[in-house]
């Protein structure tokens, strides 16, 4: 049954998705395409959707509305070789406590209908691969969240998928296993899987992905490069902190012209904080040189992406926290 | 993949649509089966408290309750272990339903839905272990009946078909259990739901007492139980008595039905978690 085609199939498109949860909209329209072999980073807060998108994805949900088509397959009428194309880690490390690694990726091998020496034998590279050798033929309950997180991912990747659909795959992480699970990513990436990941970190985004979607209530408001979105959500943030916080006053006016084009100095006088949007790459040299220059002393200076929090506050002028819904789709 | 459709991945097309082959369908559910195995032989303590149960439970009646009830010609151990060993196999089904709970809470399910395999072959798998736990469970109590007296007097064949008969009955039971528990979905409500019900349906039966000296209606109830009647042809069959063709055909009949109702549902539910 060959079909000739020229162009092999979009990885992941997604149009018009609507999702509901009885009254609560988990998904209203979403639409996404992700070209092949990049990272597609969705960022959005608590009860956007993301999670919903990736259930969606997996088959473990019906959309209400609209498609979702992977390699090609619709997830919806032919879910099999959807499943067969994509691996999935989610929040929690899906793995079963009582068994080794081993016996967890070996099982989910044998799941994909590998021979049992071939299973076998994907298992002990999956565990060369993600640094669990060692702990290869000890419970699972005895790893750490971190050992948990990547054994999760292991035995997400044990099929081989060219879909990679990752939800929050750092969110609980110290931040030594998170940079060890981007390395990984860069890395699959770089052999050509094509990888949706969920986060709520712009950082994460930024590092990541070559493309982010910014999803809000169920929509993508705004998508792009990370530059492209950094450029238009602004700015660095340079948060300084003085010694004295009754020269708070006669320190701002010195930093206005290095804020942004339609941005001023935030100034928390008592607690001696100034805030700048900063565009220049040298500003937290040139504050330091100003300020030293007149005497004031700085306590802290910190220059800071702006946050997801940012991002939301310049698309949709109201910050991320919508508990209600959040709460609801818990 | 013009002359060979099925490949080794199990998959076959069909009228445009990927599907799984029975034979994929029945592989996937014996390594969900040994998964499940592998996990419960993992956890020694619950085993053996799992297997002290039911032994308390021979012991109780046989000592306690046993003198003072009539059972005519039959000795009470006698007329009891039929009973006991459907009570059993019972409450053994009711883990299914508590440990699909523990399975969803963990992501587990999530996991194992969204690999190319049947959805219905993690019910089997799990029912599948469920019912091999049981069986050791029903052999360590006979052991235990037979050391406090019990006399099954039948011949082989009959020993063995109510044997089979008690293990339909437990399967059927697993199925009921995981789809209380897939709808109620945490495992403290799917422990306390499945008593709920199993308490009546065992003690309203003729697994403890004679039901002739029940109170009409719950005479009635207990007559059309199905447990009653997988006990009484476990007692014509094991002790002979009263002959177990007729409740044998009344509880194929009850099993047949829960069957075609139960495994839809649950693999709706399943579908739905």
């Amino acid at each position: 049954m060959h079909t000739y085609i020229d162009t092999p199939p979009c990885p992941v498109e997604v149009e018009d998705l609507a999702v509901a949860y009885g009254k609560v909209t988990a998904l209203a329209g979403l639409s996404l395409r992700i070209d092949a072999g990049t990272v597609m980073g969705v960022l959005g807060p608590n009860g956007a959707g993301k999670t919903t998108l990736i259930r969606v994805l997996s088959t473990l949900l019906h959309p209400s509305r609209g498609t979702a088509r992977v390699m090609g397959h619709d997830v919806v009428q032919d879910p099999l070789p959807v499943r067969l194309a994509i691996g999935l880690a989610g929040q929690y490390a899906a793995v079963d406590q009582e068994l080794t690694g081993r016996e967890n990726l070996e099982m989910i091998g044998r799941l994909y209908r590998l021979p049992r020496a071939e299973a076998r034998r994907r298992a002990g590279e999956v565990l060369e691969r993600f640094d669990l050798t060692a702990a290869a033929d000890r419970r699972v309950g005895t790893y750490s969240g971190g050992m948990r997180r990547r054994l999760d991912l292991a035995a997400s990747l044990t099929g081989r998928p060219p879909v990679l659909l990752l939800d929050e795959p750092t969110t609980g992480l110290d931040p030594r296993s998170r940079q060890e699970l981007w390395a990984i990513v860069d890395e699959l990436r770089a052999e050509g899987t094509t990888v949706l990941l969920t986060t709520q970190y712009l950082e994460e985004a930024d590092r990541l992905a070559q493309r982010i979607a910014v999803v809000d209530a169920g929509t993508v408001i705004a998508e792009g490069t990370p530059a492209e979105l950094k450029a238009g959500v602004g700015t660095d943030v340079l948060r300084i902190r003085l010694h004295e916080p009754a020269t708070t006053a006669a320190a701002a006016p010195l930093l206005a012209d290095l804020a942004a084009t339609g941005t001023t100095v935030g100034a928390d006088c008592p607690a001696g904080e100034l805030t700048v949007r900063v565009t220049r790459p040298d500003a937290s040299a040139e504050a330091l040189r100003r300020l030293d220059h007149r005497g004031l002393h700085v306590a802290t200076i910190q220059l800071t992406q702006p946050s997801l929090d940012d991002v939301f506050l310049t698309l949709t002028g109201r910050t991320t926290t919508s508990p209600a819904l959040a709460e609801e789709l818990r | 993949m013009t002359t060979a459709t099925t490949t080794r991945s199990g998959l076959a097309a069909r009228s445009g649509r990927q599907r799984l082959t029975p034979a994929a369908v029945l592989r996937d559910s014996r390594v969900l089966a040994a998964r499940q195995l592998r996990k419960t032989l993992r956890r020694p303590t619950y085993i053996v408290f799992s297997f002290i149960q039911p032994v308390i439970f021979v012991l109780l009646f046989r000592y306690i309750f046993g003198g003072a009830i009539d059972t005519g010609a039959t000795s009470y151990v006698n007329f009891l272990m039929p009973g006991i060993i459907v009570q059993t196999a019972v409450f053994g089904a009711l883990v299914t339903g508590i440990g699909l709970t523990e399975d969803l809470g963990s992501g587990v399910v999530d996991r194992l839905r969204s690999l190319p395999i049947a959805r219905s072959a993690v019910l089997l798998g799990r029912t599948a272990a469920d019912l091999i736990m049981n069986v050791c469970t029903l052999i360590v109590m006979i052991a235990v009946g037979l050391l406090v007296g019990f006399r099954p007097t039948g011949p082989a064949w009959q020993l063995g078909a109510a044997f089979l008969l008690v293990l339909t009955f437990s399967f059927v039971f697993s199925w009921i259990s995981a789809w209380i528990g897939l709808s109620v979905r945490n495992p403290e409500t799917a422990q306390s739901a499945g008593f709920i019900w199993v308490f009546p349906l065992t003690f309203a039966s003729s697994a403890f007492v004679p039901t002739d000296t029940m109170p009409g209606p719950v005479r009635m109830f207990s007559e059309h139980n199905p447990v009653t009647l997988v006990v009484d042809a476990v007692r014509g069959l094991a002790i002979g008595g009263p002959p177990p063709a007729g409740p044998a055909a009344g509880a194929l009949l009850w099993l047949a039905v829960l069957l075609l109702v139960f495994v839809p549902l649950t693999v709706r539910a399943f579908r739905r978690a």
